[in-house]
């Protein structure tokens, strides 16, 4: 019914994946309406499926992560954004679970996005792409595990806006779910969320190579723009504690340069973020997807009460975490998911993990996520009989 | 084994659904999981003891008895343990009532200050007692609501919570069925474990079981009347 190109074999051994082509039959059909076809999504995979299909686990990424949770980035030629928690002797191993890891719709790592070429027109879609949702990316993971033959997941699990899909995939496909693992996420976008993207966003839009998101035809990219974008995002990931013990008022140089160069180091480094995610990163796509996180808000898609998300889901198995020093999705907002959980008579684990490294602790060396991500998986996997 | 798990244990109904508030490290839950088959669910404030139980593969959320039992919906439960911790919360009478509204039935253990060793500490030496039962000094103990078992009576009477059995504990030796009301046990139980419920409160046609295993007949405690020895250990 459809093909799937095998990409050549990565590092690890036994990486599968490609980029699904769905035919146009099988259209995306989105939330605003609109509906996309051809869809494409491009995926990894680690470890194997077993017979009974019963070992899948998805992994969903977060804003700005892709496909290649646990393998080299063909890109930046860096390792897996999640290889903490992904890959041989670590919580999720390949050689008990099989992995699977989309790009997200809207995305610019194979999915069908903004920079994916327009049927209709034969053009890049710029800003002729539809406005997207969680719940869309979700849709479109579905259609991809069904195609891939599995009925049920044993988990899915991610972090910040993974964590937001695993919350709409216990609500919009609880049969085909065991467990849900979300992690430093929240059930639906705050005020001051909304705001750290719509200044990300306006910096991209400021940059006079943005063209309006028709740059592709100009031969140009609003790259300023969007390392902006990602250096004011960034510094919504740390923690002060975090920037403090890690740069504190160190300077480049000796001296000051008595100019505006970067003479902090905390500044070279926010540099040196922008300008390296604009090698493996579309303005536009990030138009798209901050848009999508923005319009996150399961508690108002469930008139106003949360728990109503989860009526269906009282077989899933949660398991919620968040971290002491995230301000950007904190523990409040996992708390308030917990919260829901329970009121839908839902089995739900939750710790909040001692960190100061903020937000982006869900990427980092932290022995307590492993602990409780061990923990919960291994008996997950023995109820399931894993 | 602890003592109080072990009565705990021969209390609970194969498969029921268990809410262990202040689950510690989750030895109980587990010994419950493991022994009876229940549904367990943990509630525990420290990280540790959190991560403790997620390692164990138990399910456990982080949170307060004082704050969060208000965010488990009415019944989700068939009993509510709370063992040794009561006394250190801030608003017991709310934390009781919900642990009432959450489950069938609960399990309560609690220190008695009224026992003779508390007594004789404050009487003759005039001393805060620092007894096996209480052992931290006052000015280190968790125990801010520390209450008699006629203290707890009372209470039981006021929100209209039925004390279904009663045992007392004492460390090294094995429980023992005591008539909490009596002022007698007010003296020599160190610490007691309660079946409690809310009368009416048991579903239809389901057969309660009191600490023994024996199916209950409620234990009414009236104030004005004095049962006569040996009547309480026939519940």
């Amino acid at each position: 019914m459809s093909t799937t190109t095998a990409e050549p074999k990565g590092a690890a051994a036994q990486d599968g994946g490609g980029i699904h082509r769905f035919p146009d039959s099988q259209p995306l059909r989105l939330d605003s309406g609109a509906v996309l076809a051809p869809l494409e999504i491009a995926y990894k995979t680690y470890g194997e499926l077993n017979e009974a299909k019963s070992n899948a686990i998805l992994v969903c990424h977060a804003l700005t992560g892709d496909q290649h949770v646990a393998s080299v980035h063909p890109v930046t030629g860096k390792s897996g954004w999640w290889e903490r928690v992904v890959g041989p002797d670590r919580p999720l191993d390949p050689g008990r679970y099989f992995i699977i890891c989309t790009n997200v719709v809207g995305g610019c790592m194979g999915s069908t996005g903004p920079a994916s070429i327009n049927p209709e027109t034969g053009k890049v879609f710029g800003l002729t792409f539809p406005v997207i949702t969680i719940a869309d990316m979700v849709r479109a993971q579905a259609m991809l595990v069904e195609a891939l033959g599995i009925e049920t997941l044993f988990a899915v699990i991610g972090g910040s806006m993974g964590g937001m899909q695993v919350l709409q995939w216990a609500a919009d496909y609880p049969d085909r779910l065991f467990s849900a693992v979300c992690v430093a996420g929240a059930a639906r976008h705050s005020a001051q969320n909304i705001a750290f993207h719509e200044v990300g966003r306006q910096a991209i839009m400021a940059d006079p190579d943005w063209k309006s998101g028709a740059y592709d035809a100009a031969g140009v990219r609003p790259e300023k723009g969007l390392a902006v974008a990602r250096m004011a995002a960034h510094i919504t990931y740390l923690s002060e504690a975090a920037l403090q013990r890690k740069f504190g008022r160190e300077l480049q140089r000796d001296g000051l340069s008595w100019g505006f160069d970067a003479d902090f180091q905390v500044e070279s480094y926010l540099r040196h973020q922008g300008a390296s995610f604009v090698d493996r990163f579309d303005a536009n796509s990030y138009l798209y997807i901050t848009r999508a996180m923005d319009y996150f808000d399961m508690p108002g898609a469930y008139g106003g009460v949360l728990a109503n998300a989860f009526v269906k889901s009282r077989h899933v198995r949660f398991c919620v975490l968040s971290f002491s020093s995230d301000w950007l999705y904190p523990t409040a907002e996992s708390r308030d998911v917990v919260r829901a959980l329970s009121a839908a008579g839902c089995r739900a684990s939750f710790v909040e993990i001692e960190s100061d490294k903020g937000h982006d602790a869900f990427l980092l060396d932290e022995p307590q996520l492993d602990l409780a991500l061990r923990g919960f998986f291994a008996s997950a996997a023995q109820l399931r009989g894993l | 084994m602890r003592e109080d798990f072990r009565e705990i244990l021969r209390l609970v109904r194969p498969g029921a659904r268990v809410l262990d508030v202040g689950c510690a490290d989750g030895s109980l839950l587990e010994l419950l999981i493991r022994e009876k088959g229940v549904d367990g669910q943990g509630l525990e404030l420290s990280p540790a003891g959190v991560s403790a139980c997620l390692a164990r593969g138990l399910a456990v959320v982080q949170g307060d008895a004082d704050h969060d039992l208000d965010d488990f919906p009415s019944r989700a439960f068939d009993y509510a343990v709370l063992s040794d911790t009561l006394q250190s919360m801030r608003d017991p009478k709310h934390v009781l009532s919900e642990l009432l509204r959450i489950a069938g039935q609960a399990v309560v253990s609690l220190p008695n200050f009224g026992h003779w060793r508390v007594r004789l500490s404050l009487l003759a030496r005039g001393r805060m007692p620092e007894t096996p039962a209480l052992p931290e000094p006052w000015w280190s103990t968790p125990n801010i609501h520390l209450c008699t078992l006629a203290d707890f009576t009372d209470l039981c009477r006021a929100l209209n919570v039925r004390i279904d059995a009663c045992a007392a504990l004492s460390a090294g030796r094995t429980a023992r069925p005591i008539d909490p009301s009596r002022a007698l046990e007010n003296w020599r139980s160190e610490q007691a474990l309660f079946l409690l419920s809310r009368p009416g409160g048991a579903q239809p046609g389901e057969i309660q079981r009191d600490l023994f295993g024996e199916p209950v007949t409620a234990l009414r405690v009236e104030p004005t009347r004095r049962r006569r020895a040996g009547e309480a250990a026939k519940v």
